[in-house]
């Protein structure tokens, strides 16, 4: 290939950078109309709708965590019924964990990942749109059966036999089930994007040991969905299974055992706390790192720490089943296990607490949020030491100091640190700051809205008042806490509303942003806000773990990559080594369609087992035109020699 | 604030170049082999978590299998031989895949799918072997299940390899559609692979247990 050639097509010195942004702008261009909406796969358009959506279904869980408080706000109360109160807390916690809290956190990485990476596009970028399609159509079929009185109301974990056939007749549980088929299939889609993203796509020099702590816990967040949400789907498939066909895997008469469930379902979801929390540890680091102006102290530790919490989370399950019957021997070691992931966690508040002490930290408002994150989840981590101990937990286990102990963990352990994220990142994404002043607003009414309606729960708990009851007796000394926790929840809600108010005014009114408004170190603020579809001009080089605060007056870059082509650059796993430039897919309306196609079929087989047989093929054609090669074949691919 | 809100992103100081980077690659160079290990690890988790149920399910009955009704291995046999001997014309066909030999590979694809089809009818004689139900008993739901799964992966292979065989017989095969046959060339070791324990669980187990 000629010199004029590869300066007319690739960037670098020899096009001004307003030519180079038209030609990138007209190559990576999503289109416009609904059609261009329902086909686009850059990474941000996507992960944008994740962060929507999931922000919907946060506000809707609250909503039903707020009728609870009402009910149960004195004793007697005849607000709620039993059946419609058994749909709420179900409805309440699936949809929190499964339509909230994972895939906010997994939207969080569709868009984040790629910018701190340095690269152009995720990996898989139709696979990416799908996952968004199939994760929103499994979300709003749980919310219409909801809607027509078949909620599920099984618990979120839907034990067996209480979700089995003879226990749970109609649909409820059935609509349950496929909700976890949905999210769990968008999960494992996404998962497998991010390590793809993560080892493959890294900017030139940036070495596994110069990769930020959040693309490291996004990393870590991943493998373990990878190998946690496996489990849940076997599980529901079993249970759909018991209910739809006559299979017997949980039915103890037939030779099945119910505890089979909860060994399956827990070796998911403790995991699935750590999925959570994971990503929060993430926020945590780039949001201390940027607000302290310092590299996080002890970053091999940090690193190790992470992969440490990896690893244990999976050891953990059966401490939630002490009170099964389990050997004792077997439940000192999980005793031991769930004892011993407090040493990592700590590792990183105590790294967190030496970056901070080291430097002049702003306390602005994602700030403030780790802070109340570092206390919150603190006291959500000591009650979770003392639930470990299997003669506490023998007492406590199905009352309200469970309950209060993992709403400390979540909420202080994910809520904090995301909101956090959001005040962090929101002027990326947008280009506007959000309002600092309702931002101090938003934190402390949470803060002690969250504190004031939670931490009487202890003492509840304490007292013997159990999990998921629809209302309690009078003279039982519960009446005044649950009173004090309910205007506790009415704070809160405030806090979301101030939130919402917040989030809205900014996106017209806020103060311009600029591309890097906090003088944060790392890749994705080496970009405009918002970023550009292609999010980079040229691909940063990057030589050490801050690469912005290295470089105050240029920027190193590569040239050489297509402006008239999608392309990318892979790079080698451990060194980031520039190894292949990489086409990158075009919008496609095919992703949409199949998961229409795959939707059809998940839903219709809750009525009907021949629905996975002739559902499959719409659903295969779909995603065989997806992978078809459109157009033309490639032109001889220029096969440069080096 | 230090830096003023500037939206324009620092000026560029080039270093070097990606032009003369190849557009494609194989193995683990390429993105494809990445999705595909994503999926494997995905898979064999559900495989290995299907296998403890089994164990967990037998070990917490009072006879396993109900009824001493032991599968027959005939048809699990001629399974395993044929998917065993597949290895040599799947291996042959991942290396001409990279090396990118397009008569070799259409030839490979081609074995390759007869192969598959040819496994269908001894896989539906190896559900009447198990000579269960999966509505009698734990047993029999475990044990269709299992093998149930792993059929999926071999209707899911086959499907793919068919798409690929005519794809390669079309004017985009070329380039990176290698890499696509090669890792699908992969994917049939692992759904062989997966089946050796899986013969074991079925097969063996319930007459040892």
């Amino acid at each position: 290939m000629s010199a004029n050639a590869t300066e007319g097509t690739h960037d670098g010195e020899w096009l001004d950078e307003r030519e180079t942004r038209w030609r990138l702008d007209r190559t990576w261009s999503q289109g416009r109309g609904w059609l261009a909406a329902l086909s686009t796969v850059d990474h941000k358009q996507v992960a944008k709708r994740y962060f929507v959506t999931a922000f919907v279904f946060f506000f809707l869980a609250g909503v039903l965590a707020l009728l609870m408080r009402l009910q149960l706000s004195r004793a007697e109360n005849a607000l709620i019924g039993p059946d419609l109160y058994n749909q709420l807390f179900t409805m309440h916690g699936s949809t929190m964990m499964f339509l909230f809290a994972v895939p906010i956190m997994e939207g969080l990485a569709v868009y984040f990942v790629p910018l701190m990476c340095g690269t152009r596009a995720i990996a898989f970028p139709r696979l990416n749109a799908f996952s968004y399609w199939v994760y929103l159509f499994g979300g709003i079929m749980l919310w219409v059966a909801f809607a027509l009185n078949i909620g599920p109301d099984a618990g979120w974990f839907a034990y067996t036999p209480l979700s089995g056939p003879e226990y749970s007749p109609g649909k409820r549980v059935d609509f349950w089930a496929q909700m976890i088929t949905f999210t769990e299939l968008s999960g494992l889609a996404v998962a497998i994007e991010i390590v793809a993203t993560i080892f493959k796509q890294r900017a030139p020099g940036m070495a596994l040991n110069r990769m930020p702590l959040f693309l490291w816990s996004m990393l870590v967040m991943a493998f373990m969905i990878l190998f946690a949400m496996p489990s849940v789907m076997l599980a529901s498939t079993f249970l759909i299974m018991d209910r739809l066909v006559g299979t017997h895997f949980f039915n103890a008469a037939e030779g099945g055992d119910a505890l089979l469930w909860q060994h399956l379902f827990w070796f998911f979801g403790h995991p699935e706390v750590y999925i959570i929390f994971i990503p929060a540890l993430g926020i945590v680091s780039a949001v201390v790192s940027a607000f302290t102006r310092r590299p996080i102290f002890g970053y091999p530790f940090m690193v190790l720490a992470l992969i440490a919490i990896g690893f244990l989370g999976f050891g953990l399950w059966v401490h939630h089943m002490f009170t099964t019957g389990l050997p004792r021997l077997g439940s000192s070691f999980y005793t031991a296990a769930s004892m011993v992931i407090a040493i990592p966690s700590g590792i990183q508040i105590y790294c967190w607490i030496a970056t901070m002490w080291q430097g002049k930290p702003r306390f602005a408002t994602p700030l403030l949020f780790v802070v109340g994150f570092i206390l919150v989840f603190v006291i959500g981590g000591l009650t979770g030491v003392m639930l470990a101990s299997v003669p506490m937990d023998l007492q406590l286990h199905d009352t309200y100091f469970v309950v209060a102990h993992f709403h400390y963990v979540l909420i202080g352990g994910a809520v904090f640190p995301l909101l956090a994220g959001t005040y962090f990142w929101y002027p990326k994404v947008t280009g506007r700051m959000l309002s600092e002043r309702l931002g101090k607003w938003n934190f402390w009414t949470l803060f002690i809205g969250f504190n004031i309606a939670f931490f009487p729960m202890h003492y509840l708990g304490l007292a013997g008042m159990p999990r998921r009851v629809y209302t309690y007796g009078q003279g039982l000394g519960w009446d005044s806490l649950n009173l004090v926790s309910t205007v506790g929840a009415v704070l809160v809600a405030i806090s979301i509303l101030i939130l919402i108010v917040n989030l809205v005014r900014s996106r017209k009114h806020g103060e311009m942003a600029g591309a890097n408004p906090w003088d944060a170190p790392t890749l994705e603020w080496a970009t405009p806000s918002p970023p550009p579809t292609y999010n980079f001009r040229h691909i940063p080089l990057v030589a050490s773990a801050d690469p912005l605060w290295q470089h105050r007056e240029q920027l190193p870059v590569m040239r050489g990559l297509s402006v008239d082509k999608r392309e990318l650059v892979l790079t080698t796993v451990l060194d980031a080594k520039p190894d292949v430039r990489e086409p990158v897919a075009k919008p496609s309306i095919w992703p949409f369609i199949s998961a229409i196609a795959v939707g059809a079929m998940f839903i219709a087989s809750i009525f009907t087992p021949w629905a996975v047989i002739f559902g499959s093929i719409p659903a295969a054609i779909a995603i065989t035109v997806w992978f078809w090669p459109k157009g033309a074949p490639p032109p001889d691919e220029e096969e440069s020699e080096p | 604030m230090k830096s003023p809100r500037d939206n324009e992103p620092l000026p560029p100081q080039f270093m070097g170049t990606l032009a003369f980077l190849p557009p494609h690659a194989h193995g683990n160079r390429s993105l494809t082999w990445w999705g595909m290990m994503g999926l494997v690890a995905i898979e064999s988790t559900a495989f290995v978590l299907a296998i403890a149920a089994y164990f967990y399910l037998a070990t917490h009955s009072a006879e396993w299998p109900p009824d001493q009704l032991v599968p027959s291995v005939a048809a699990g046999n001629v399974f395993s031989v044929i998917s065993v001997l597949s290895l040599i014309p799947n291996l042959w066909l991942k290396r001409v895949a990279e090396a990118e030999k397009l008569k070799q590979v259409q030839i490979g694809l081609i074995v390759m799918s007869v192969v598959g089809l040819a496994l269908m009818p001894v896989r539906y004689f190896e559900f009447a072997s198990m000579h269960v139900s999966w509505a009698d008993s734990a047993y029999g739901s475990i044990v269709i299940t299992i093998l149930a799964l792993h059929t999926v992966h071999l209707v899911t292979d086959l499907y793919d390899t068919l798409v690929l065989t005519a794809l390669m017989f079309t004017k985009h095969a070329k380039g990176r559609r290698f890499v696509d046959v090669a890792e699908n060339a992969l994917y049939w070791n692992f759904v062989v692979v997966a089946w050796f324990p899986i013969y074991a669980v079925l097969y063996l187990a319930p007459r040892f247990l």
